[in-house]
Formats: C-alpha cells, sequence, structure tokens
C-alpha cells in the first residue's frame, strides 16, 4: 500500500494554474452585470455633514446607489464588530467608504463619484500612537474617552506573566535593553479585493468570495444582509494570493448589498491603488525589552512592553496583541516574564492579519535582543540560543507546556547546511532533555 | 565600500488560534464507480491544502490517490474550516479528513454486514477490498462493487455512504485575566535563518547574498510544498526586513505607493543568489501522522538574521524596520558622530 503523506507530489490544483485555466473570481462575466465602485473619505477624520449622491444617480449608465440606508440588516462588519459598511458620520480613517454607484460599467461608476457633493467638516487626527495615548489626544472613536482597546471593561494593558520578573532581573549579571518598531507591510497579492454577486432562480444571494475564510465571512455577511446563511451560497476555495489580507472582508458586502438591491449580478472590485491606500495592512508593533541574563548565557527574566497600532477600527488586533506577546521571548525558556501589552486606535488604515499575523513582531525584535546579548556577553550567537532553546515540558508566557520542540535540531540542521562548525556539546544537546 | 557580514537567527511559529476552539470539518462521500469525494472547508490560498488532506485520505483509505477527489467549499453542502490563517490547517484538518475516513469506513461495514447478515466488528478493510474476517474466500467485496451496490442499490440494499469528521486542538481557554495564563496551544514550528549580506556604505543598499533557512515541521507531509513555503516566506520577510514600508517617509503619506512598481517588494532578482532550505522533522505528538503547521513562520526568521548580518557588516544594530538604504546611511552617519 502506497504511503502517501511524505512524498513529494506537485499539487492538485497546479496545472490550471501554471497553463492560465484556473478561474478566478474577476474573470467571472455575467450577462447584464453591473459594476460598484466606492466613494471614499478624502479626510482621515472628520464629521460627515451632508452628503447629496443625485447628480451622480442621474448620471446615464448609472443604475443607482447605495449608502447606509441601502444595508437591510447591520451596518457594522469586521472581526471586532465595530466598521460600518457605508460610514453614515464619523469618519475615522481617509479612504473609508461612505457610499457605492452602481453602473453599467466602471468608468460609468467614476463619472458618477465626481459628481458627488460632500461635506465633511475636517477634525483633527491621530496617526502616531504613542501620540495617541497622551492626555487630550483627538479621540479615534466617538463616544469613548480614550483610545486605547479595553481587553476587559476597564482594563487597557493585557499582562502576561510567568515567575517574578523583579526577582530574575535581581539575579541577573547583565541586562540589556532594547527598543524596536516593526514595518506596515502590504499583502500585495496579485488578486486584489474583488467580489461577484448576484440571485440565483430560488432568490437566493450567490456570492463568488476570494475570502480566506469563508464561515467567519459568511457569519458577518448574514448580519449584514438580514439574511439566514440558507439564503446565501457563498462559494470560494480558489484565490489569487491572500498572505492573510482576505482574513477581512473588502468587497463581499458591497457587491453583496448592490446585488440585492438592484436585482442584477453585480462586480465589486478594487483597484491596486484602493488596496494599497486603504484596505487594511501589517500593523506596526512597538517593542520594547529588558532581559536579564547571567554570566554563563541563562535568560532569566524578559519584561516586555508591547505597543500594537490597530488603526481606525479593532480588526483582530487585539487577539494579534495578546498572541504576540506569548511568544515574543522567542522559543527560550526564561523563567521570569512580564508582558504588559497595548491596542491602540489612530486614524489610520485597519491593520489586519499578515502572513507571520502577531508572531513575526516578536520573533523579529526579540531575536535583535538575542544579538545584543550574545554581543554584550562575548558569547558566540549560537551557543546563547543553544543553551536557552526550549526543551520538552518547558513553559512558555501564558504557562503552556511545550511539546515537540525542535528549535535545537533545525538549528543543527541549519549550521549544517550553511557550513557552520559547531563545538561538540552543542551538538550533542537535544530537544528532548536539557 | 562594501562590507560583507553574516547573522543568523532562531525562531518560532504556533500552529492555530491562541486559545484552540478552533475547528474544521471534513466529509467524504462514497461515489457509484468506486471513487472518493472528499469535502473540506480549508480555502487553498496556494499553501496547498487540497493537495496535501487528499495525501492525508489516501492514506487513511489506503486507496490510490487517483481515487480521490477534493472540493473545497464549491456548493451549499460543505464542511466547516475557522480559515486558512495561522497556519492552522496541517495541524487541524488532517484530523478531521482521518475522523471523516473512519467514519465512511464504520458506515461501510454497516452496510456490508447487513448484506452479509455478519457483524460490523468483524468486517476488514484490505486497501480496496473489504472482506468478513475468517472468511476472505467467500465473503469479499471491492469499494466498486460497494460503491454500486449502496449506490444504485439493484440487488442490494441502498445505502449513502458518506463519513464525516470534525477536530479541534482544546476547547477555547481565554486569558486569565491577572496572569494572562492560556495554557493551550495548538503546536509550535521551530526555524533557523542564516544571512550573509554585503552593505555599500555609500549608498546604503543591503544586498542578501546568500541565506539558509531551516523549519523543523514536525512531518514534511510533502516536501516540494515545504521547500516553496520555506523559500516563499522568504519573500515576505525580505521585504520587512529591508524595503516594504506602505508610508516610506512616515509621517506624511504624500509618497504611499498607488501602483505595484511603487510598493518596494523584493522580486527574483533580489533573492540572495545562493538560496539554501532545510527540512527537520520531531513528530508533533497532537498532530496526524506528526504534522503541524509551520508556513507562516518562514517569513519571520530571515528578518533578524538579516539584522544580524547588517551589524556583522558594518558595526551597527537597525532597530526599525525595513532597513532602508536611508535608515542604514543615517545608522551609519551616528556612528561615525559618535567616534
Amino acid at each position: 500500500m502506497t504511503q502517501y503523506v511524505g512524498q513529494a507530489m506537485p499539487r492538485y490544483d497546479g496545472i490550471g494554474q501554471v497553463t492560465g485555466t484556473t478561474k478566478y473570481v474577476d474573470d467571472i462575466v455575467l450577462p447584464g452585470m453591473l459594476y460598484a465602485k466606492c466613494l471614499r473619505s478624502p479626510v482621515h477624520k472628520g464629521i460627515i455633514r451632508h452628503l447629496d449622491l443625485s447628480a451622480a444617480e442621474r448620471t446615464p449608465g448609472v443604475v443607482g446607489v447605495l449608502t447606509a440606508q441601502d444595508v437591510p440588516g447591520q451596518n457594522i462588519y469586521g472581526a471586532s464588530g465595530d466598521q460600518p459598511v457605508f460610514n453614515p458620520d464619523h469618519i475615522r480613517y481617509k479612504g473609508e467608504r461612505i457610499a457605492a454607484v452602481v453602473a453599467v460599467d466602471e468608468d460609468t461608476c467614476m463619472e458618477a463619484l465626481e459628481k458627488v457633493k460632500l461635506e465633511i467638516e475636517e477634525q483633527e487626527p491621530v496617526f502616531d500612537m504613542f501620540e495617541a495615548m497622551k492626555p487630550g489626544a483627538p479621540i479615534v472613536r466617538p463616544g469613548t474617552t480614550h483610545n486605547l482597546h479595553e481587553y476587559m471593561p476597564g482594563m487597557t494593558t493585557r499582562v502576561i506573566k510567568l515567575g517574578d520578573v523583579e526577582q530574575g532581573f535581581a539575579e541577573a549579571d547583565l541586562i540589556i535593553e532594547g527598543r524596536y518598531q516593526t514595518t506596515q507591510q502590504d499583502h500585495a497579492p496579485i488578486e486584489p479585493h474583488v467580489s461577484v454577486a448576484y440571485l440565483d432562480p430560488a432568490n437566493r444571494l450567490v456570492i463568488h468570495t476570494v475570502s480566506q475564510c469563508l464561515y467567519f465571512h459568511l457569519s458577518q455577511l448574514v448580519r449584514v444582509f438580514g439574511l439566514p446563511m440558507s439564503q446565501i451560497r457563498y462559494i470560494g476555495g480558489t484565490i489569487g494570493g491572500g498572505f492573510g489580507g482576505k482574513n477581512d472582508i473588502h468587497a463581499d458586502h458591497v457587491a453583496g448589498l448592490a446585488a440585492l438591491k438592484f436585482r442584477k449580478p453585480v462586480k465589486y472590485r478594487e483597484t491596486r491603488r484602493e488596496d494599497l491606500r486603504y484596505s487594511g495592512k501589517r500593523g506596526v508593533f512597538v517593542m520594547e525589552y529588558k532581559t536579564g541574563v547571567k554570566k554563563d548565557g541563562r535568560l532569566v527574566a524578559n519584561h516586555i512592553k508591547e505597543y500594537h497600532d490597530t488603526g481606525a477600527y479593532g480588526g483582530f488586533s487585539a487577539y494579534a496583541t495578546e498572541k504576540c506577546g506569548m511568544f515574543a521571548s522567542g522559543p527560550y525558556w526564561i523563567p521570569n516574564i512580564l508582558v504588559e501589552a497595548k491596542t491602540i486606535y489612530t486614524n489610520k488604515v485597519v491593520s489586519i492579519s499578515m502572513r507571520g499575523f502577531a508572531i513575526i513582531n516578536g520573533q523579529s525584535t526579540m531575536e535583535i535582543q538575542m544579538g545584543k546579548i550574545a554581543e554584550a556577553l562575548g558569547m558566540d550567537p549560537w551557543e546563547l540560543r543553544f543553551i536557552n532553546a526550549w526543551r520538552d515540558g518547558d513553559m512558555g508566557a501564558s504557562r503552556y507546556i511545550v511539546r515537540g520542540a525542535g528549535a535545537l535540531e533545525a538549528m543543527k540542521k541549519a549550521a549544517e547546511l550553511a557550513g557552520v562548525q559547531l563545538p561538540a556539546h552543542l551538538m550533542a544537546m537535544s530537544s528532548r532533555r536539557r | 565600500m562594501k562590507k560583507k557580514g553574516v547573522g543568523m537567527s532562531c525562531v518560532l511559529h504556533p500552529t492555530g488560534n491562541k486559545g484552540a476552539g478552533d475547528p474544521s470539518q471534513a466529509a467524504i462521500q462514497l461515489k457509484p464507480d468506486g471513487t472518493f469525494a472528499l469535502l473540506v472547508g480549508a480555502v487553498d490560498i496556494g499553501q496547498g491544502s487540497n493537495t496535501i488532506l487528499r495525501q492525508f485520505a489516501a492514506d487513511a483509505l489506503g486507496v490510490p490517490i487517483e481515487k480521490i477527489l477534493v472540493s473545497n467549499f464549491a456548493d451549499d453542502f460543505a464542511p466547516l474550516c475557522l480559515g486558512s490563517f495561522a497556519s492552522r490547517v496541517t495541524l487541524i484538518d488532517p484530523h478531521a479528513v482521518v475522523n471523516a475516513v473512519e467514519d465512511l469506513k464504520r458506515r461501510i461495514r454497516e452496510w456490508v454486514a447487513n448484506e452479509w447478515e455478519a457483524n460490523p466488528e468483524d468486517i476488514e478493510f484490505d486497501g480496496e477490498t473489504v472482506y468478513l474476517r475468517g472468511d476472505r474466500e467467500r465473503r469479499s467485496m471491492t469499494m466498486d462493487q460497494i460503491a454500486a451496490g449502496a449506490n444504485f442499490g439493484g440487488g442490494y440494499n441502498p445505502g449513502f455512504l458518506v463519513g464525516t469528521g470534525a477536530w479541534q486542538p482544546a476547547k477555547f481557554h481565554a486569558h486569565d485575566p491577572e496572569t494572562g495564563e492560556m495554557p493551550a496551544v495548538g503546536a509550535i514550528s521551530f526555524g533557523c535563518c542564516i544571512a550573509e549580506v554585503e552593505v555599500d556604505t555609500e549608498t546604503g543598499v543591503v544586498d542578501v547574498t546568500r541565506l539558509v533557512q531551516v523549519w523543523e515541521v514536525g512531518k514534511a507531509v510533502n516536501p516540494l510544498l515545504v521547500r516553496a513555503q520555506i523559500n516563499g516566506g522568504l519573500h515576505i520577510g525580505m521585504g520587512y526586513a529591508l524595503t516594504e514600508s506602505s508610508y516610506p517617509y512616515w509621517p506624511t503619506e504624500d509618497y504611499a505607493p498607488e501602483k505595484l512598481g511603487d510598493y518596494f517588494m523584493p522580486t527574483f532578482l533580489d533573492y540572495p543568489p545562493e538560496l539554501i532550505y532545510g527540512i527537520e522533522e520531531v513528530p508533533h505528538p497532537a498532530g496526524v501522522q506528526g504534522a503541524k503547521g509551520f508556513s507562516e513562520g518562514s517569513s519571520n526568521g530571515p528578518p533578524p538574521a538579516i539584522i544580524a548580518a547588517i551589524h556583522d557588516a558594518i558595526g551597527v544594530w537597525i532597530d526599525t524596520y525595513p532597513a532602508t538604504p536611508e535608515v542604514i546611511l543615517k545608522a551609519l552617519e551616528a556612528k561615525k558622530a559618535s567616534e
């Protein structure tokens, strides 16, 4: 009997992709299909005082417009349940959707959008998360008094602690401090956000999606449309790159609302410019480390202050802040850890998941910290990692037990492939025992 | 002047949602001709989930892989998968597939036992042959015969032979508000990266000349796809380390990218001329055949290895990503001023 797991096999769906026969969502063109384009806020923060879509609506070729009033269910989506599909009043970031124009083609949509009369009372935005934390800073979320996410009512810092970090610093021979900032990165998949929606002969709403997580999004969409799941046929599974960017809804809500209102097939797709400027990005983290170490290289304490910029809405950011903190001490046994993590609102685009979500931020900064520690100790950077690497049964920051540890095995193999000669006492180490 | 340096990093990547509670489902149907339709909820975002879930199904069924069709959410009746994120699919979905196959086998046993007036517990599988223990000569059917019999009835009892399965690493566990305790973690993968760079001290441009990356993946379900993930993740890691920012001249947004050409992602021309990957396997106790997810992690290791290599080359630590030429030149100026 053949054993398939472990075999190098070509991708099941690879031939279609390399020969150009795979059908992606944007390849779908239906008879009588309409197109939608969105009116986006030209300002970072403000209050909509006047919106007149009548001239846009009268443009030849325009079928109609959509605003918050056209949402049959709740005008809310997003992982935190706080984003309006169409913002009716308080703008929180530049590029936020206010309305949509639906027409026979995209050029007509663009022509109509130029005729929209929009008056926004501009307000002072805040972009920097440390500015946003200061008293008197502009408030990103109307109706709140500060810009910090509350993990529980009144709790603006997520604390994760193991052991006693002060005692750990007292035992340390050396304390190294570092402050690091990570980058705001775009997913930039080949396929921008796109959706096609129509009503089937049984009057059910059909949506062809590029979602990376169908049920997550279906659960949000049924609320927007005010329909039971049985009235939506949500078809996905083939996407032209996601990298985490398609864990948030970017197009299905607009296409679906348009199809419901105008009862015609509708395609809504973002341009590359819209995607680059206004869709969610990898959020910026600032990580402050204070790490205590013994002369022999053993890590004894790690105090991490973590700041995560979520942008204008919550998204998955608080989850990511916590997950980052859980793993930001790297694959190392450190008996005393204290993480103090904050998620901060600013008037920027929403921070969303991206490959390495929540983890790359901690790993990419803690490892610079490890480099500095090795330098300060005058120790080989390999040796520092080998001494501290997790063994089975070690415990991480949030008190998870490490099973199937493999950092030492990965390092040994990498050293071998790179031609690095590691000393015998390191090569003798195993993740199975300390 | 071009200065050379080498740096290393050791990083992790957890599999699945923190706190667990993140299930996937699968279903498998015996079609009338003896082939199988495997329905999964996982979205194939390029990582190859359809490919590997088919491999797991073939092993669990003991049939040639060509007999299995995979469909992910192509129709109304579809299993749920929380999503293709958190490197969770390779840990979680194979359990759902294996459970679905076991469920299907149970239904086949029941159907066959009913035909033979036997006890389902006495029905054995040998690849595509199903037989009665102790009486294989007289009581034996191929999967094709069972499939035709159950689906088309005729001289047999009709049956709809479908198996379903679901799995998650653990029930959801919230953070303890005081200590942040959250013990449930699906699995953790480990990576090591070694980068060699050349830093041009006049232009500030960093070239990655050699990169070695190894991931400990539990079980390399499909080494071809593991290689693709290790070397593919490098792309996002290199951009993160050296060039990519949505606000290149923060705090003004005037130069924010408008088209793909404005956004400085690495291209294949920026890939290290010498690119070496390696796979290590420590079977994970929670995984089917030891498998766990790792793919996102391959972006985590290159950035700090590159920063360490830059430090080795020019003697300064860069604390702000990305290490653009501007950042490098400013760091060199600051170093010169302090000397």
